[in-house]
């Protein structure tokens, strides 16, 4: 049945006969309006702020240790899920209890744990968005939905200036999610109420190189 | 049982019930001058505004005149990364298709994230009568369901509901379908919030199926995306065991990099953000994340209608950001549900019509239901040229001979005429719709300085016919 659908719409496409378009132009910025797109410092400012703005918590860092640590420590967490290929380092400083995802937790497990700490595999500062792949210490997408606490570290060289620059370097054959600030919601006279469903706290880490 | 947009009247006389309302015409005011507030913001701040919404229109026409070969793209695409692709040419065999997939699962409640298609469809209707529960998880469905209400926006499909209304809808409903609303709920939004979490918390851990649709399907790589504010979303894309996207055909864009522009604008015009809180895209499935079962239904219904109409077709490229709606002086009177369709404002008088054909009084009568003032083409993302759709389509009720043009018209100009607030919106601004008026007339409540422009003394049709026929 659903072989003669198919053929019945594509014949309706055809015979809807539509001209043939030109390729679209593209003279749209590339880059956040009114940045530098080549300042770096500019950049990760952009970042942080935008983040802030959306209700995130940013803490700068050169040493994720004491940071993940400060940021777990502050948010009350005291059960933490990490995924497979997260670097031990991030974790060392933290007394709290750590629960490898391997093999994986189940959803209620996922749900009694307080918070999830994950790296990201791209981030845009024009929209404080980050972008998670399922990638090494990133996880499976559960891992970082139930959790009420979702913990990012960020390099700074994974932040680009807008969302073109990120989609070049995504790969969409993965399972992919854009996070710009928490879960939030205007359903309700368009006022806007932080946190329903998803993680209702996110901090991102903002890990840069230490200078000199 | 589901109520449904069947054997709505046609706008004048749901229009004339709706205006009546002061309630409604109060919240739906509140709602829409807040969002345009946030949306006039973030879109001045693009200095390249009008160069995204030229490639964004110019992207949605390259994927209507390439339909097919996009089609076949996303089919083979979703097909190679492990998904099953359906094809339904109307709401019944979707609906079919929908309904034995689920019941194939033995699953007798499932979730859905909240989708125009499957409201334009009656799926949840007709997953009901074969015994199974759909129930929606964004706030505002959630809201319009609890309510056994309709939505009335396309963004916010509870914006004719204030807090109070919420409260009690979720006071007095949310026990009936699961976890009770918590003791003594105030109208806080940020409680009522709240205790959606905690009703809909326990669905998303024992939710085996979830039915979405998407915003976008990337025909190169065979991606789906969905945009949205809460989370539900997520929680229905990843924790389910079976996934069924229903999706509109016109959904199609060609490039993965296409979405830099599509994104941009959505975000910024249906809420004022620069990025919704999440973007989720999936290509077929992958192994231990997430759902193994993927199926993705592509629905006609009525769009290739829509797309053999050479000047309607525009209307397929919509991105539901909702802002035409929420700029109309005629939605903000009347609200979403005058319009008798998923589809409200700007976009439902033409998309309707379009899809459904001019047969029947109701669709008829949507090409009417606008002062022809123009806002909506000025905030539109993707460019569409309201004012001449509007007008293609009246001449085309005018040429089918079913409903005598005048006749229509001037029923919809002497119900608003009863109404002075409906009037007053209709006459502002609406140089265009002198040709329409039956006569110089005092109007009360008329507080605009202008005057109403001069009637010719010829009928819309002849009008038409010598300023437009000719072209033709
Ligand atoms: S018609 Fe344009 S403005 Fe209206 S909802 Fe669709 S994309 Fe938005």
């Amino acid at each position: 049945m659903t072989a003669a659908a198919r053929e019945e719409i594509l014949r309706r496409i055809r015979a809807a006969a539509v001209p043939p378009a030109p390729e679209p132009p593209r003279h749209y910025l590339r880059h956040a309006p009114g940045t530098d797109p080549d300042d770096r410092p500019g950049t990760l400012a952009l970042f942080a702020e935008r983040l802030a703005e959306y209700g995130a918590r940013v803490l700068r860092a050169t040493d994720p240790g004491p940071a993940v640590a400060r940021a777990l420590h502050e948010e009350g967490a005291r059960s933490l899920v990490v995924p497979d290929g997260l670097p031990a380092d991030w974790t060392a400083d933290w007394d709290g209890e750590v629960r490898a995802d391997r093999p994986p937790l189940g959803k209620a497990e996922l749900d009694a744990t307080d918070a999830v700490l994950t790296s990201c595999a791209a981030a845009v500062a024009d929209s404080g968005t980050l972008v998670l792949d399922g990638g090494p210490a990133q996880g499976r997408r559960a891992v970082t939905l139930l959790p009420d606490l979702h913990v990012c570290v960020v390099r700074a060289e994974q932040v680009h200036s807008a969302l073109s620059g990120a989609l070049a370097v995504l790969d969409p054959a993965r399972p992919l999610t854009f996070v710009s600030g928490p879960s939030a919601t205007a359903d309700i006279e368009m006022i806007r109420v932080k946190g329903v469903h998803g993680p209702r706290r996110l901090v991102v880490v903002l890990l840069e190189a230490p200078s000199g | 049982m589901s109520r449904s947009f069947l054997g709505w009247p046609a706008f004048p006389e749901a229009a004339a019930r709706e205006v009546g309302n002061r309630q409604l015409r109060e919240n739906v005011r509140r709602a829409t001058h807040t969002i345009r507030g946030k949306r006039a913001v973030l879109a001045a701040e693009r200095p390249d505004w009008e160069q995204l919404r030229d490639s964004a229109a110019a992207i949605k026409d390259r994927v209507l005149a390439g339909l097919e070969g996009y089609l076949l793209q996303v089919e083979e695409k979703v097909t190679a990364a492990g998904g099953t692709v359906h094809w339904a040419r109307d709401a019944a065999e979707a609906n079919r298709i929908v309904t034995d997939l689920v019941r194939a699962t033995g699953e007798r409640e499932i979730v859905k994230v909240k989708s125009m298609l499957t409201e334009e469809i009656g799926l949840d209707a007709a997953l009901e009568a074969a015994g199974i529960n759909a129930r929606e998880t964004d706030l505002a469905a959630t809201i319009v369901q609890l309510g056994d209400d309709l939505p009335s926006h396309v963004v916010v499909p509870a914006l004719h509901r204030n807090r109070s209304e919420i409260r009690d809808i979720f006071a007095r409903e949310m026990g009936r379908h699961g976890r009770p609303a918590p003791e003594g709920l105030t109208d806080d939004p940020a409680e009522l919030a709240e205790a959606a979490r905690l009703h809909l918390r326990e669905k998303f851990l024992g939710a085996k199926v979830a039915v979405s649709g998407a915003n976008f399907v990337v025909a190169e790589t065979g991606t789906l995306v969905v945009v949205e504010s809460e989370g539900n979303g997520r929680m229905c894309l990843t924790l389910a065991d079976t996934l069924i996207s229903v999706v509109g055909i016109e959904k199609t864009v060609p490039r993965w990099q296409d979405l830099e522009v599509l994104l941009q604008l959505l975000a910024r015009n249906a809420t004022g953000e620069r990025m919704a809180p999440y973007t989720s895209t999936w290509t077929g499935t992958v192994d231990g994340d997430g759902p193994r079962d993927f199926h993705l239904v592509l629905v006609d219904n009525g769009r290739t209608r829509a797309l053999a109409d050479p000047v309607g077709r525009q209307a397929l490229r919509c991105i539901r950001c909702g802002a035409c709606m929420n700029t109309c002086p005629v939605y903000e009177r009347t609200g979403g549900h005058a319009y008798g369709s998923v589809y409200p404002g700007p976009i439902g008088a033409i998309l309707n019509p379009l899809l459904r054909g001019l047969d029947d009084p109701q669709t008829a009568s949507l090409p009417y239901a606008s002062t022809l003032c123009g806002a909506c083409n000025e905030v539109c993302p993707v460019r569409i040229r309201f004012t001449d759709v509007l007008l293609d389509l009246r001449a085309q009720v005018a040429d089918g001979g079913r409903h005598p043009v005048e006749r229509v018209a001037l029923n919809t100009v002497g119900a608003a005429m009863q109404r002075p607030l409906l009037w007053k919106a209709a006459v502002k601004g609406a140089g265009l719709l002198g040709p329409l008026l039956p006569a110089r007339t005092p109007v009360p409540g008329w507080t605009d300085n202008r005057a109403l422009p001069d009637v010719p003394g010829e009928s819309f049709r002849t009008w038409w016919k010598r300023n437009e026929g000719e072209r033709a």
